[in-house]
């Protein structure tokens, strides 16, 4: 233990700015090896690859022979493809119920469950509530997707028994076989899915919350509403961001979902852009065309994400 | 008196609005313990008359689901380890190294995490057809780890940016290599988020969908989530069947959520407030 001491009391002699801001670099003497494997292991799986479609995009491919350069050709006819745009429009839609529809509703619920049920019913009945809207989340999105297509089934599907039995036969539909009716069922299923995200970052943010503006807040006679505009929605302001940010990328690239409960039907009704790019990879095998699809996507999502990191790092400031 | 009447109703919409979101699984757990005839008699809402697990049984044989199991075990176990593993050598350069140009490093694993799946499936579909990798378990491991890893990176590398540089600089100064520092110091100290890493990239790899859909096309391979996504797809299965699937797919899901409910939530603390 002496030892160590005297070495180190040594080694700060020897270097009377150590203490400074930039420690001294040895030469050969880096973190930068620890890189290695990663950066390695990034460019054989995420660099290349992504170079590679956003190449291929520039091409006409079968995925069989050599694919033939064509320029813009495969972008030029995305702007006239009647499908893609509908993708885009249905993605919007997505948006509104995995990111917009989750973050109000789990403001609400999370400020309720803090702030109204952990206060006067305890911590207990607390955590039971949040599991259960948290749940969906832990499902696989193919399982998600058997069991509400089991439960919308248009003949003996529960949703359409309810109905029925609660003398409501008139409302029974076709909920996923329906074009009117797909894409809205979807969303509907999507929001289910989604909520308990934001909900349980809601409420681990308000536990940052100092209980005493609540408490003056509720002195000074603010009701409970008051209190979530004045104070729970600007506290939280941070988690807000970036549950939007993070729920609006996971709306943009839902897959599993689509796949699983419509296929993109009926006639297309719920194709989203992931959805389109896939059939167009394997069915159709116009491999060139899916890659531009996919890198349309691509740099949308890009774009969002690096506009949502600047706002991130403007409010963390 | 009457604080205590306004306070019931809302918690009893509360609690009608928790139930809605589990009445799925309830439901499904009625039906696949019922027999076909009794489902076509009495419809989904009628409760069980008896337990039935013929269903149950002729599912798992049918889609060898034990088999499943193993691999989505096998692919979502090691994935968990190696990420982590990656995610901390990353981190460990970035947080306590800070590497020249580390803001533009963690800006790419970033962004490598956000990047739709769909602009790497086709290449890496085809590159692993090159190198004999195509419906194997192992290429699915392999993307996995890297993308899991990019988002661990991310978080790991923030906790790490905030880690006390005493401990590091007084080990450095006592003759400890870098090397040393990580794994008996480092390693130690950050064992509760690398533990909150290790159940997210265990989960989300077990629900991963697209690219185990596009890599694992023989039966041997698939996942647990493949397995019953297919099968979905196809349409082939009658009521009975259907809700085995959808109970024998959320069971595990289940069992994760009952074991880690507070790692899960803690973990998404710490991801949040970065």
């Amino acid at each position: 233990m002496t030892v160590t001491v005297e070495r180190g009391a040594a080694a700060g002699a020897k270097r009377p700015a150590g203490r400074s801001r930039h420690r001294p670099r040895r030469p050969g003497d880096s973190y930068a090896l620890f890189l290695l494997p990663g950066a390695l292991a990034f460019l054989a799986v995420v660099v290349v690859p992504f170079l590679m479609n956003t190449g291929v995009s520039f091409t006409d491919w079968q995925g069989v022979g050599s694919p033939e350069w064509s320029g813009l050709a495969n972008y030029r006819e995305l702007v006239g493809d009647e499908d893609f745009w509908a993708s885009f429009r249905h993605s919007l839609f997505m948006v509104v119920a995995m990111a917009a529809v989750p973050t109000a509703l789990g403001l609400v619920l999370a400020a309720a469950l803090f702030d109204f049920v952990g206060k006067h019913f305890g911590g207990r009945v607390t955590a039971v509530l949040r599991a259960c809207f948290y749940l969906p989340q832990v499902l696989p999105i193919a399982v998600a997707g058997i069991v509400w297509s089991w439960i919308l089934a248009p003949e003996n599907g529960s949703l359409n028994e309810l109905l029925k039995a609660v003398g409501l036969g008139g409302w029974q539909q076709d909920w996923l076989g329906d074009p009117d009716l797909a894409l809205y069922t979807v969303m509907a299923v999507m929001v289910w899915v989604q909520l308990g995200f934001p909900l349980v970052v809601f409420m681990a943010g308000l536990q940052r919350v100092d209980p005493a503006l609540y408490e003056a807040a509720e002195l000074d006679g603010a009701g409970w509403w008051r209190r979530f505009l004045h104070i729970t929605l600007p506290q939280i302001r941070p988690e807000i961001h970036v549950v939007l940010l993070w729920c609006t990328i996971a709306a943009l690239k839902v897959f599993g979902a689509v796949y699983v409960l419509t296929k993109g039907g009926p006639g297309g009704a719920t194709d989203v852009p992931s959805y389109f790019s896939f059939t167009t990879f394997f069915e159709k095998t116009q491999v060139g065309y899916g890659a531009a699809i996919s890198t349309v996507l691509t740099v949308l999502v890009l774009a969002l994400a690096l506009v949502g990191l600047k706002l991130q790092e403007r409010t963390d400031r | 008196m009457t604080t205590a009447l306004r306070r019931y109703p809302v918690l009893i919409a509360l609690c009608v609005a928790a139930l809605f979101m589990t009445v799925p699984f309830l439901i499904v757990a009625l039906n696949a313990v019922k027999s076909p005839a009794e489902y076509a008699q009495n419809g989904p809402l009628s409760l069980p008359e008896g337990f039935y697990t013929d269903g149950v049984r002729d599912f798992w044989e049918r889609v060898d689901f034990g088999r499943k199991l193993v691999n989505s075990v096998l692919i979502s176990g090691s994935v968990a380890v190696l990420a982590v593993v990656l995610s901390v050598l990353n981190a460990y350069a970035i947080g306590i190294g800070r590497v020249r140009g580390r803001t533009w490093v963690l800006a790419f694993f970033v962004l490598a995490n956000v990047l739709p799946q769909e602009a790497l499936v086709y290449p890496v579909y085809y590159l692993s057809k090159e190198v004999g990798l195509y419906d194997t378990r192992l290429s699915v491991i392999i993307v996995f780890t890297v993308i899991q890893a990019a988002f661990g990176t991310y978080l790991l590398a923030s906790v790490l940016g905030q880690f006390p540089r005493e401990i590091v600089e007084a080990a450095r100064i006592d003759g400890a290599t870098k090397w040393q520092v990580l794994w008996r110091i480092v390693v130690p100290v950050s064992r509760p988020t690398l533990g909150v890493l290790l159940v997210f990239f265990f989960i989300w790899t077990w629900n991963e969908f697209l690219l185990p859909l596009v890599m694992l096309i023989s039966n041997d391979n698939q996942t647990v989530s493949v397995a019953l996504g297919v099968l979905q797809g196809q349409r082939l299965m009658d009521a009975t069947m259907t809700n085995a699937a959808a109970l024998l797919g959320l069971l595990p899901a289940l069992v994760f959520f009952l074991l880690f409910q507070r790692t899960l939530t803690r973990g998404i603390a710490v991801g949040a407030v970065k």
